[in-house]
């Protein structure tokens, strides 16, 4: 469980998150969209301490990461996250990149975590791959891999920062059915995203972001089907 | 007496009378060891100077021993880049090592450490150049920041960077012709000796100019072709 509350954070002076509070359960699959510069990735990143908030507290399972105190590192080894240019490390091969963390943080042997590599390129169809380095890959196989190399690690929470937008349309979708068919197993997950008919799909809970604030919340059916706010209505508009 | 008779005269003069070519083989040799070990200890102090450097620049909070370390690491840079190399050699020969007289590896040290001051900024630069999201994507998988520097951002700047410290070693092995100021014998101090010798000023400093000239195109040569080689392996 992830419990925000009046999340703030500035770069210098601009003011991106403005008082955000939220809590999100286990097994729930947030998709949070909003217009661009409306604080939906910063809001994804502070989750897992990327960015450092301004003011502010997230509690996960209970631990503040928001205190100076708390390991963040061995938070982060429970929230997998998956970014929009992938970030595969090029001087890896595929299978290391999904081996490397489990076995650096003692979680697995070489061997198994080996085995685990290889068990997760099935899944997505990329085993061949195994031995291959990345730049050598198209964008849908990098994100699938960049996917499988967070869930190597049995995190508890995927968060997903704009995980198509830096895809060729044609590659969206074997990414879109990876993260449904995680979806359909109860992994819990924090999706940025402007893909409205997944969020549509997937969401049990819709954030609409707007200006640093959740502006609406709700299930897929109110949010889309009977927006109350004039910004999400506006927004819905420009982008169905 | 023809243009070739006067060259052959000179070269054996120079370099086969009293069988001087082995004291230019010793020069070459001291020459090449300094020059190779002092961009290998420029590699060392440089990476580690680089990383407090980024780490105290990056790091959102950073500790009290950290901020010293960056703050030892800029006197550092800040003296050996503005003094000349010669006068630093001189300080480690006269001065901190007087009681010794390991000339070739006093002479070594000081290259090595004037080069880290250099090397520092280009492996800065290599940190900086790779992308942030590589530092994003090793910390988000749990990876302290020190782990992640050095498994998943170093390998890659050093690769970038490699051919820069190729041209480094290139440009330590011209300067450590200063090094006969120690009374070692390299390349330089070979041509001197032979002079008072054999009166004879220009053929010596002429061949030496063409050994250094053949070693540095050969090293270019094969800094090119690094560099070309690193860039299929990135295209690819």
């Amino acid at each position: 469980m992830i419990e925000v509350k009046n999340l703030h954070k500035s770069f210098e002076n601009l003011k991106v998150l403005n008082g955000i509070d939220y809590v999100i359960r286990d097994g729930e699959r947030i998709v949070v969209i909003g217009p661009s510069g409306s604080g939906k990735s910063t809001f994804l990143r502070c989750l897992n301490r990327l960015e450092t908030p301004t003011d502010g507290q997230i509690f996960v399972d209970g631990v503040e990461i928001t205190a100076k105190k708390t390991n963040i590192d061995k938070v982060r080894q429970g929230m997998g996250m998956v970014f929009q240019h992938f970030n595969l490390f090029p001087h890896f091969t595929v299978a290391k990149n999904i081996w490397y963390a489990p076995v650096h943080h003692g979680l697995m042997t070489k061997e198994e975590a080996k085995a685990n590599a290889m068990r997760l390129l099935e899944r997505v169809g990329l085993a061949d791959k195994a031995d291959a380095y990345p730049s050598t890959l198209s964008g849908g196989q990098k994100q699938r891999i960049a996917i499988v190399r967070a869930l190597a690690m049995n995190p508890k929470v995927m968060l997903f920062d704009e995980p198509t937008s830096a895809l060729d349309p044609e590659m969206v979708g074997e990414v879109l059915d990876l993260m449904r068919s995680l979806a359909s197993e109860g992994m819990t997950m924090v999706i940025v995203t402007h893909e409205m008919g997944f969020a549509r799909e997937v969401a049990n809970r819709v954030l609409f972001m707007d200006e640093g604030v959740i502006a609406e919340e709700g299930t897929p059916e109110e949010l889309f089907g009977n927006p109350q706010n004039p910004r999400t209505k506006q927004f819905l508009q420009s982008v169905l | 007496m023809d243009f070739f008779d006067t060259v052959k005269k000179s070269f054996i003069k120079t370099f086969i009378a009293e069988d001087r070519y082995k004291m230019l083989l010793e020069g070459l040799g001291n020459t090449l060891k300094v020059a190779l070990f002092a961009t290998l200890m420029g590699v060392v102090i440089g990476m580690i100077v680089a990383v407090i450097k980024v780490s105290c620049k990056q790091s959102t909070r950073p500790n009290i021993i950290l901020k010293f370390l960056n703050a030892v690491c800029e006197l550092y840079t800040t003296v050996i880049r503005g003094t000349p190399v010669v006068v630093q050699l001189l300080i480690f020969y006269n001065v901190i090592f007087v009681s010794s007289d390991a000339a070739v590896l006093i002479g070594t040290l000081t290259f090595g450490i004037n080069s880290g001051a250099y090397v520092a900024e280009i492996i800065r630069a290599g940190i900086l150049a790779v992308d942030v999201g590589q530092t994003e994507a090793g910390r988000s998988l749990g990876l302290s920041q020190s782990t992640t520097m050095m498994t998943i951002i170093m390998p890659q700047a050093l690769k970038n960077i490699l051919p820069a410290i190729g041209n480094e070693f290139i440009s330590i092995l011209k300067e450590t012709s200063v090094i006969g100021f120690l009374g070692v014998m390299d390349i330089t101090r070979f041509a001197e000796k032979v002079i008072t010798r054999t009166a004879d000023v220009y053929f010596p400093y002429l061949s030496i100019a063409l050994v250094y000239l053949v070693m540095v195109m050969a090293l270019n040569y094969l800094v090119k072709k690094l560099e070309k080689r690193l860039a299929k392996s990135d295209r690819s």
